[in-house]
């Protein structure tokens, strides 16, 4: 009993930061029909930008979460400005491959600036072992749950809320009208990548604490997959719980069965809600049928 | 396909031809005189390069066949290779096949196999279909390193050399003849392919598959065929692989190997047979000529040197933004503005 909490614990800390990735993710696709297969890299840069802030520069941790949160913003308005941009419109292959093109040149930045070694990073979350009744986990794990659930909170509000959330809700639904009624689909392009980029980027942060600085954080951009398509496409609130599955599953898997069938296992569940229930958990039905 | 001026076909059969035209067939020839010559005065290193060329051209027409013509995205390339070369090591090893006899029948299981993971395309459709081929990908990779009773898990699988008459295959000269033969045969069949009943039926499913299933094509046949068809390539080149390098490593066969063939395919031109050669061409070369940059660096500019392994990712990511968003239809697109400037030489029209 007491190893199962343990597990279900970690899993849903493990399941919060892929909702943080998955979450960015999906707001990208929910205005802009784009696949994003950059997304890890987002995280990579958002890992390495706070590394930049805190530990080479020397700010301190405060400022350095601000600064890395406005730079990650900047480079996804660049990046969307000149690449996505003039390839609105076009056909889904285009869309996936400008994303790969795009991952393939972050990565590559990344490396060259800060070099392919693992860094050491001066974690400024708490760090010690926090006992909850039976269960033992370490702090800065633990707080990933309320600040990924606060995140992605602050997300739907303003899905919900705003007057910017309201118009990128229209454009998903119906571009045509959404234009005919003044919304300026460039600006809410650009404030979607924008919002996937600070994600991504406290996503990169709690993982820079949690696992250290490395090239390797990049690999959570393919695990957002299965998240995406068990919680649904189109949906924030599919992220959350899509996540906290996939997280629990990889974490029972890893701790009962075996360690190398927990890397296997969440592709398993997303041929197999392809097969059943395709718009996922939560996604709008509309998937077009062959 | 537009007229040539001037050209008076009296034979059915020459304006059916594959070339009709003049032009095309000295184009041909100079090409064909240039790769028979090639091997004679390359260097080792660009017989290498050749032969990954040549086995390249064979999977990007493979992935084209599927991608391009019948507008199912792949990105599954890479685990239909690994299917293509273990298939043919192991029925080597295990079974003591000759390695002509592995080749052939690893293409036929890879389009078993392929046609397994096509049937998802029959209830799923573009970005859908791309992210079930990815689990497909990541889930034969996982069988690949894990599997260790059968593929020997993250070991290598080394092969005996094949051998042509007592000659060894798999030096660079020798099998750069083999290549070109599999090569030469590949584009011929899918130029071909396009001229038939099924072909046409690939375009039309890419093209709009609801009208095409009302005209009569019927979608489940036809996208089966198109996995089918794609895959026998794409294990060839898979096979091809593993027979030049007589060694099976999983690392050749990842995620990042489909996105190579698709990049190839991308920069080559979608739908274009001689944009899956110039894409193949291109891709393979980009990454040697940087290397070659780089050696030629190291003295003068170390310190540059030292980036080029993250030049040769970037630039890799570029060619593809860069493509997509000038050139959507490819170097295929470009080498026809090149001809068709020619063509007209010296007036400013174009045709088409």
């Amino acid at each position: 009993m007491d190893v199962f909490l343990q597990l279900t614990v970690s899993g849903l800390c493990t399941g919060m930061i892929y909702a943080l990735a998955a979450a960015g993710f999906v707001v990208i696709y929910k205005a802009s029909d784009v696949i994003n297969f950059a997304q890890g890299d987002l995280l990579l840069f958002g890992t390495y930008l706070i590394f930049f802030a805190v530990a080479q520069t020397g700010l301190p941790w405060s400022v350095g979460v601000l600064v890395t949160l406005l730079l990650a913003v900047a480079v996804a308005l660049v990046i969307e400005r000149l690449v996505l941009r003039p390839l609105i419109g076009e056909p889904i292959i285009s869309m996936i491959m400008v994303t790969i093109g795009l991952s393939s040149i972050l990565r590559a930045a990344v490396n060259a600036i800060w070099g392919p070694q693992p860094r050491s990073f001066p974690s400024f979350l708490p760090s010690g072992d926090v006992a909850l009744g039976p269960v033992i986990l370490s702090a800065d794990r633990l707080l990933s749950i309320p600040i990924a659930l606060g995140v992605l909170a602050a997300l739907w509000l303003f899905f919900r809320h705003t007057r910017d959330g309201i118009a990128m809700r229209a454009i998903a639904d119906d571009q045509q009208a959404a234009l005919s009624m003044g919304i300026s689909i460039p600006r809410v392009f650009g404030i979607a990548w924008g919002l996937a980029a600070a994600s991504a980027a406290i996503g990169g942060i709690m993982l820079g604490n949690i696992v250290g600085v490395s090239p390797n954080v990049a690999s959570i951009g393919l695990r957002v997959f299965p998240v995406v398509i068990l919680g649904g496409l189109d949906s924030i609130r599919g992220a959350v719980i899509g996540g906290a599955i996939i997280g629990l599953l990889e974490v029972y898997t890893g701790g009962y069965v075996g360690r190398g069938l927990s890397l296997v296992v969440p592709y398993v569940v997303l041929v197999l809600v392809l097969m059943v229930r395709p718009y996922g958990l939560f996604g709008r039905e509309i998937i077009e049928r062959v | 396909m537009s007229l040539e001026c001037g050209v008076f076909h009296t034979r059915y059969e020459a304006d059916m031809g594959l070339r009709p035209w003049p032009m095309q067939r000295i184009r041909l020839a100079v090409f064909a005189v240039f790769v028979l010559v090639f091997p004679f005065f390359a260097s080792p290193y660009w017989l290498d390069l050749a032969n990954q060329v040549a086995i390249a051209t064979v999977g990007a027409i493979g992935l084209n066949i599927l991608v391009g013509y019948t507008g199912q995205i792949s990105l599954g390339q890479g685990a239909f290779m690994a299917i293509g070369a273990y298939s043919a090591g192991l029925l080597t090893m295990n079974l003591g096949l000759p390695w002509g006899v592995s080749i052939a029948l690893a293409c036929v299981m890879t389009s078993v196999a392929g046609t397994f993971f096509g049937l998802p395309s029959l209830r799923l459709k573009g970005l859908y279909l791309a992210i079930a081929t990815l689990a497909a990908q990541e889930i034969v990779e996982w069988g690949m390193t894990h599997w260790t009773a059968v593929t020997g898990g993250t070991e290598a699988i080394v092969l005996p050399a094949p051998r042509l008459f007592g000659v060894r295959l798999n030096s660079g000269f020798n099998f750069y003849w083999f290549g070109v033969l599999m090569a030469a045969g590949t584009a011929l069949f899918a130029a071909n392919l396009f001229r038939t009943r099924m072909g046409r039926a690939f375009v039309a499913v890419r093209d709009q598959d609801i009208a095409a299933s009302v005209i009569g094509v019927n979608l489940f046949r036809t996208k089966l065929l198109a996995f089918a068809t794609s895959s026998f390539f794409v294990g060839l080149a898979g096979a091809m692989i593993a027979y030049y390098r007589t060694i099976i490593t999983w690392e050749r066969f990842t995620l990042e190997t489909s996105i190579v063939y698709l990049a190839m395919i991308i920069v080559g031109g979608l739908g274009s047979i001689r944009g899956s050669f110039f894409g193949a061409v291109l891709i393979t070369l980009l990454p040697a000529l940087i290397t070659n940059a780089g050696r030629a660096l190291q003295d003068t500019a170390p310190a540059v040197a030292g980036l080029l392994p993250y030049a040769q990712q970037a630039v890799f990511g570029l060619v593809i933004i860069l493509f997509l968003i000038f050139e959507p239809k490819g170097l295929s697109k470009l080498w026809g503005n090149v001809k068709d400037y020619f063509h007209v030489w010296p007036f400013a029209y174009r045709r088409g």
